[in-house]
């Protein structure tokens, strides 16, 4: 066991953890932050992406060790970053996310959101190409991707409005 | 779900420092760069270190920078991410930075590192899997059995390198920077590998690479690299091809250099057809007949096997497809070559 210092969702955390213990575990079984999803735990289809200082980080392949002195970012963060800088509602994104019906059984939806959360961060206005480019590490197995970039498109406008 | 095996990890703050630990951690230590390679070889338990030695925190291990003679020193623990889209790396080696931006997907792109790319393990789909199925089907020479699945009879292992950088990096006659025990070294990266799938390098996993050095490029330097997968994002290569062509002024190739990978142990380079393209004019009639007789030579050298996933006689088709793909997109500026 290790005392992690973790920085998740604007929040430090000081949690208890074996050392050998990935981001993922660390936020789903001690955290109780389920949002990341547990997919094929070995790098394939991106279910368990968080930003890591606003990068998109594979948590199943990153240890909680190295997530240390780094702001980590999950599904659970975006709506109260988004009250905290005044938004009305949900996230831009995951607002269009559900109005543009991008999704079905919804485990890719937390890394395919956050995915786009750094592209749009850094790319306010993205091309469809980029968009693909951006989501290319989040695999989907229900939708077909077409709403999703959709949505991404839909969440773009609406951010820059 | 797949758990690391158990582990401690320790962060060095300099090279030194993380050799030191490495020799204290008496043959139990593995150098952790971006954890993309490592961390699902350990869930599958191919590999259970018990001191990981992470390099992050190892300032002179990061970044890019240019020698006044245009010579280009990159950091072992830079990530592909940056080597994909530095602007100057992407106009003098175009195929290192094409090779870096179609490894796996953007997220691994941004963890991994150029030097966990070359010193990526091979791969054989007997290998890359979990215990528990590796267990069912009777293990393999490579972990934990005898006998190999691949060649029936075989005494090596074939397990395939699959960097995609590696290919581009021998192209471009890099030159690996290491910190040993016993001090420092530098080598051709050519003279890195060895024909055993089981570890296909002359060098022990407790050394360390400090950079990659590459050497200014011509005037007139065009690149490519050329990669087959089944989709367009994700997968490793099921055949990967580096170009390089350095040129006079007026377009006539004054050397080149291939080489591809996903075939065996080693990046796989084509000797006799660079041979071929050297004299030739790029556009000319004597480009064509030369791309031509190098598709023809790369399908006879390049021969897939049944290690990694796909069927090796479509690989093996597309074998010259590639080549003379990659060699027109090289010469006009165009690649990578990634056709889906
Ligand atoms: C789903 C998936 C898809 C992938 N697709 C591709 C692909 O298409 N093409 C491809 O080439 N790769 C692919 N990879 C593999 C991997 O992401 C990359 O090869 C990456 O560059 C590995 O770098 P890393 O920093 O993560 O290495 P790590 O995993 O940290 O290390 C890999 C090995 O290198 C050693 N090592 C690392 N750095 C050093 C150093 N400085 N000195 C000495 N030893 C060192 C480690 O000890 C370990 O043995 C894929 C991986 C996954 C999970
Ligand atoms: S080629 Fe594949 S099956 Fe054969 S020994 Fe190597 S890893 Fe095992
Ligand atoms: S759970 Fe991490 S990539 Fe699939
Ligand atoms: S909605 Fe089911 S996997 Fe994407």
């Amino acid at each position: 066991m290790r005392v992690f210092h973790l920085q998740v969702n604007g929040d430090t955390v000081e949690v208890a953890a074996p050392e050998h213990w990935t981001l993922l575990e660390v936020l789903r079984y001690k955290l109780g932050l389920t949002g990341s999803k547990q997919g094929c735990d070995k790098g394939d289809c991106g279910a368990c992406t968080v930003l890591l200082d606003g990068t998109p980080t594979l948590a199943c392949l990153c240890l909680a060790a190295s997530a240390e002195g780094k702001a980590i970012t999950t599904i659970e963060g975006l709506l109260p970053a988004h009250r905290a800088q005044g938004g009305k509602g949900a996230d831009p994104l995951q607002d269009a996310f559900d109005r543009s019906g991008a999704l079905q059984c919804g485990f890719c939806q937390p890394g395919m959101i956050l995915s786009a959360k750094a592209l749009l961060n850094q790319n306010p206005n993205p091309s469809l190409q980029e968009i693909r480019q951006a989501l290319a590490g989040n695999l989907c197995r229900c939708t077909g991707y077409t709403q999703i970039f959709e949505a991404i498109q839909a969440a773009a406008k609406e951010m820059q409005n | 779900m797949l758990r690391l095996p158990k582990f401690s990890v320790l962060h060095p703050s300099s090279v030194a420092e993380a050799m030191q630990q490495m020799e204290d951690s008496q043959g139990q230590g593995r150098f952790l760069a971006g954890g993309t390679d490592l961390h699902p070889n350990m869930k599958h338990r191919l590999l259970e270190p018990k001191q990981l030695i992470a390099l992050a925190g190892i300032e002179e291990l990061h970044g890019i920078s240019f020698a006044d003679d245009g010579s280009c020193r990159i950091g072992a623990m830079t990530s592909l991410h940056e080597v994909a889209t530095h602007p100057r790396l992407q106009s003098s080696y175009p195929a290192l930075c094409q090779a870096a931006g179609l490894v796996s997907g953007p997220q691994l792109r941004h963890m991994g590192t150029l030097g966990g790319n070359v010193m990526l393990d091979t791969r054989c789909q007997w290998y890359n899997q979990s215990y528990f199925w590796r267990q069912a089907l009777g293990f393999c020479m490579k972990k934990d059995g005898s006998k190999c699945h691949v060649v029936e009879g075989g005494s090596k292992c074939v397990a395939a390198a699959s960097n995609d950088t590696a290919p581009a990096l021998m192209t471009l006659q890099a030159e690996l920077e290491w910190a040993q025990a016993n001090g420092q070294s530098r080598m051709p990266i050519a003279n890195l590998w060895q024909a055993d799938g089981i570890w296909n390098k002359k060098v022990a996993p407790k050394e360390l690479l400090v950079a990659i050095h590459l050497p200014a490029p011509s005037a007139h330097h065009f690149g490519a690299y050329g990669k087959l997968r089944d989709r367009g994002s994700i997968d490793f290569p099921l055949f990967g091809l580096a170009v390089t062509l350095d040129c006079n002024t007026d377009k006539t190739i004054l050397s080149a250099g291939l080489c591809a990978v996903a075939l065996q142990a080693r990046p796989w380079p084509l000797k006799k057809a660079e041979a071929l393209l050297v004299g030739t004019r790029l556009g000319d009639e004597s480009f064509l007949a030369a791309v031509e007789q190098v598709a023809a030579l790369a399908s006879k050298q390049c021969r897939p096997m049944p290690n990694i996933p796909g069927d090796h006689e479509y690989r093996q088709a597309m074998v010259p497809v590639y080549t003379r793909h990659t060699l027109f997109a090289a010469a006009e500026n165009r690649g990578p070559v990634h056709l889906l």
